[in-house]
């Protein structure tokens, strides 16, 4: 591919659409990946990230919007001419192929030499940290291995564009922790451009750059993961982000009016009526009489630290997070104060 | 695991699986493209049943009802109002309908040991079970007659006789139609997976329920395939009945026969093929209308880590009682043939054998020695398997895409030489294929083409319930590494089906061998096969004559076994990477 594009980036989504009947999976869509970035497309069941792996990948049809790859226009090209990689969310890994068989399979395809294909599998099996596994049945592979596999099967032909489907979906946790932090260090090694789907936050977070969060066919917010963590776009964004202390507020000053009482806000807020989010952190605790007055409802252990479900007399539940040693009992009555640094001021409506 | 479906999947997109990634998949490729690949795969299977099939059925058809340049129709109430053909059609229908449900109730059980039991011998047992399918219907016919008949071996024993009952046609008909559903059925469940049905056990289903809710279901569509191919074959069946019915029993392939080669009746032939024709439609479309509700993508695995030695007291009576059906049903005919093979006037000996030999003297039944039909019927079923499968290979192909009404009507068009009587196709070659460009009357691919003709709906029938059941998710990784759609299919279905083809071809080359009603017409004098020269045996007297049909025939079925032993040989071998 001659280096026709200039400094544009190296995958640009524009108006994406595509409807299943009256629902539309992708509803214009625009993104932009930029060459050797990790971008992670966030977002809950239903939310049409997977349709959108499978319009780049030329697997589904888009009903109107464009897919650009490197300067091409992929609308006339089909699947297997992209030179799109993209790992499946299960694998489908070739049943009646050995893992050599698997992993060399791209290469194949391009009339590869046999002795380029062995020396690429083996390097790649390397990489992903199974060597040596060139005969084993993929049938025989734990779950971890067949990622693995499934991966190197990936990165084989050297894809302009790596994507992954849930990529740690089905593993266990441990295996997960140090996949991702395997995977980081891959792609940055290889320099492969990545664009990843995942429903799995903490996943999203580890593994990009950028993180994209998906609701309804729509994006509700792109950022780097600090960005989108600590100031959510919406309160769709910070609800599926785990955050739950929503709430109605009208700010006036220093301080906004809410169910729970007197809330202060960062310095700068515009007045007027809008949704605030306190983060769990910045829930304080301190004497009942100090603050709102509440009964701890739940009491969570989260290794790192509790996590308390607080029952105010007025206004909604409230998350808190605490030290263990400060943790009160369920049942007890505690105070809620709020930490200005840990409150969001979220749009109002939706 | 291997081809795992996801069975829990918190990730997946709602809109993604409401329209099923897995197969809608293709559906949503660019139209235009997936059309042309289609068309392009029908176009050798259309063209060849345009030519070797409607052009000659038409032709007879217009024959018998075109009088002097206009159509004849008053004919047709003529005959359908005519109370002995009104009783020959509804004889014909029930005693196919007995038959299929007799068949599926003995042969069920058998395809389930077959697919999930291993036991020594199997590969043998496989072959023996489907050597009766391959049989020429006159020689089932005999071998039951011998069975059941007067003088027979029931007879002798006990006194005991059935051949001036149904019973001697059904038995017979189950003799023939076991493989069907052996083989169709228990293909596809030995590729099941299952730890489906112990995932409904953990969930609380009984053994049976499980079964039922699990197995039965992802088994419907081989089932009505088998259902259906027992059904055509038994409504349309000719030899066991002409045999076995005597003067009480027609059906209507029988009395198609009768009055085309015994009264020349053109006229009323034309119109019972038409009567044929039409109820064979009618249980295509029963058909197609059952099995487009249930078909679904099924999880297979490799068949060889399915079957496992029997455990418990249940599981070995499962094993034994099969093993005494397949005895008594299927093996001891065949004994009792090959007892009669041997059956010289003066004591058992080769006698029918040497006489195979003999150079063609003047009073002779062949101008040629008759072991030479031996020959030509390899010839013949190996050209024609080759033609079966390539077309019936493409059509499958084409047709693995769900589509609408154009692909249903053309799946639906393949089946139908399965109805169609064979005499009428036979006839039909004969009298249209018979001027240039088309003169293939000298020809020797005139007897390929059409006993290709009945191979490819096994090959079609065989092949489209596994390629449909390969998860449409692989395909789609394959692409998106780069393979073409013809690279795709060679990688992932190819692979995966190659145990489904090798079944298919064998059942091309078995139907072939056997084919009777239609070569009986159109192969020459010189070049007879072995059922046709096995039935010019029988049809004259004396006990040379019988007996030498009866060492041919045994011949025929050693032929037969050892082809579908090496068979069974070859798929061995190859499981290992399957």
């Amino acid at each position: 591919m001659t280096d026709d594009r200039t400094d544009g980036p190296l995958l640009r989504l524009a108006g994406l659409t595509v409807r299943f009947g009256a629902h539309a999976a992708l509803d214009t869509v625009d993104l932009d990946v930029a060459e050797h970035e990790t971008v992670c497309v966030l977002g809950p069941s239903g939310s049409g990230k997977s349709t959108l792996l499978r319009v780049i990948a030329g697997l589904q049809q888009a009903d109107a919007g464009e897919v650009v790859l490197d300067g091409r226009n992929l609308r006339t090209v089909p699947t297997h001419r992209r030179g799109v990689g993209l790992m499946f969310q299960d694998h489908q890994l070739f049943p009646q192929r050995d893992v050599a068989g698997n992993v060399a399979f791209g290469l194949r395809m391009r009339g590869a030499a046999r002795a380029e294909q062995e020396r690429k599998v083996a390097e790649l099996l390397d990489l992903v940290g199974l060597p040596g596994a060139q005969r084993r049945a993929v049938g025989s592979l734990s779950g971890g291995e067949q990622q693995r596999v499934a991966l190197a099967r990936a990165l084989a032909p050297s894809p302009r564009l790596l994507m992954l489907d849930e990529p740690l979906g089905q593993l266990d946790r441990g295996l997960r922790e140090r996949l991702v932090v395997e995977l980081r260090r891959l792609f940055g090694e290889l320099g492969t451009t990545v664009l990843a789907v995942t429903h799995d936050q903490g996943e999203a977070f580890a593994l990009a750059d950028r993180v994209v969060v998906m609701r309804d066919g729509r994006i509700a917010q792109t950022g780097t993961p600090l960005e989108v963590w600590q100031r959510p776009a919406d309160e769709f964004v910070a609800r599926f982000l785990g955050f739950d202390n929503v709430v109605p507020a009208t700010v006036t000053g220093e301080a906004a009016d809410t169910p729970w009482g007197k809330v202060p806000v960062p310095d700068g807020t515009a007045e007027g009526a809008c949704r605030l989010l306190v983060r769990p952190a910045g829930v304080r605790l301190v004497p009942a009489r100090e603050g709102l007055p509440c009964t701890v409802a739940a009491r969570t252990f989260r290794g790192t630290h509790v996590s308390l479900r607080l029952r105010p007399a007025a206004g909604p539940e409230l998350d808190a997070a605490c030290a263990l040693a400060a943790a009160p009992e369920v049942g007890e009555r505690v105070g809620a104060a709020f930490v200005a640094e840990d409150v969001v001021v979220l749009p109002a409506g939706n | 695991m291997v081809l795992a479906r996801r069975e829990v999947d918190p990730g997946a997109d709602r809109g993604g699986e409401r329209f099923r990634p897995g197969r809608g998949a293709d559906a949503r490729r660019p139209a235009g493209r997936a059309t042309a690949t289609r068309l392009a795969l029908m176009a050798v299977p259309f063209v060849f049943f345009v030519l070797f099939f409607a052009y000659p059925v038409a032709m007879i058809v217009g024959r018998g009802l075109r009088e002097g340049g206009s159509w004849q129709f008053g004919q047709v109430g003529e005959v359908l109002t005519d109370p002995d053909l009104l009783h020959v059609l509804w004889f014909t229908g029930w005693q196919a309908a007995a038959s299929t449900a007799l068949t599926l109730l003995i042969a069920l059980p058998g395809a389930y040991v077959f697919a999930r039991f291993e036991f020594p011998g199997k590969g043998l047992l496989r072959a023996v079970v489907t050597v009766p399918f391959v049989l020429p219907t006159v020689v089932v016919g005999s071998a039951f007659l011998a069975l059941v008949g007067r003088g027979g071996l029931l007879d002798d024993l006990w006194g005991v006789r059935l051949d001036t009952s149904v019973w001697a046609i059904l038995l017979a008909h189950v003799f023939f139609n076991y493989a069907v559903v052996v083989r169709t059925v228990g293909g596809l469940w030995s590729a099941l997976d299952p730890r489906q049905e112990e995932a409904a056990r953990v969930l609380g289903a009984g053994r049976f329920a499980a079964w039922r809710r699990v197995t039965l279901p992802a088994l419907a569509p081989a089932v009505a395939a088998a259902a259906l191919m027992v059904f055509l074959f038994t409504f349309t069946s000719f030899g066991i009945v002409q045999i076995l019915g005597g003067p009480r029993f027609a059906t209507l392939e029988v009395e198609i026969y009768r009055q085309t080669a015994d009264f020349l009746d053109l006229p009323t032939a034309a119109v019972l093929t038409l009567v044929q024709f039409a109820a064979v439609l009618g249980l295509l479309a029963l058909h197609a209308w059952t099995v487009r509700r249930r078909e679904s993508a099924l999880k297979l695995v490799d068949a060889s880590r399915t079957a496992r030695r029997p455990r418990g007291a249940g599981q070995w009576a499962l094993l034994a009682s099969t093993l005494v059906v397949i005895a008594v049903l299927l093996v001891l005919p065949l004994v009792v043939l090959v007892e009669r093979s041997f059956a010289g006037p003066d004591g058992h000996g080769l006698v029918f054998y040497r006489a195979l030999q003999a150079a063609a003297g003047a009073d002779s039944t062949f101008t040629v020695p008759p072991l030479t039909a031996l020959w030509n019927s390899l010839a013949y079923a190996v050209a024609a398997t080759a033609i079966a499968v390539v077309v019936g290979g493409l059509a499958a192909a084409a047709l693995t895409r769900r589509g609408g009404r154009l692909v249903r009507g053309f799946d639906a068009l393949l089946m139908l030489p399965l109805g169609v009587s064979a005499v009428t196709v036979g006839f039909g070659f004969l009298i249209s294929l018979d001027e240039p460009p088309l003169d293939l009357r000298a020809s020797w691919w005139l007897v390929p083409l059409a006993q290709a003709l009945v191979g490819v709906p096994f090959v079609v029938r065989t092949m489209l319930p596994v390629l449909r059941a390969v998860d449409g998710r692989l395909r789609e990784a394959a692409a998106v590494l780069g393979a073409t759609p013809w690279q795709v299919w060679r990688e992932v279905d190819l692979p995966l089906v190659r145990r489904a083809l090798l079944i298919a071809a064998g059942f091309a080359f078995a139907v072939s061998l056997g084919e009777f009603g239609a070569t009986v017409f159109i192969a020459s004098p010189d070049r007879p096969t072995l059922p046709v020269a096995v039935a010019r045996l029988l049809g004259r007297a004396g006990e040379l004559n019988y007996g030498q049909a009866m060492a041919l025939s045994t011949i025929l079925m050693v032929v037969c076994a050892g082809a579908l032993l090496a068979l069974e040989r070859v798929r061995t071998d190859r499981t290992g990477e399957f």
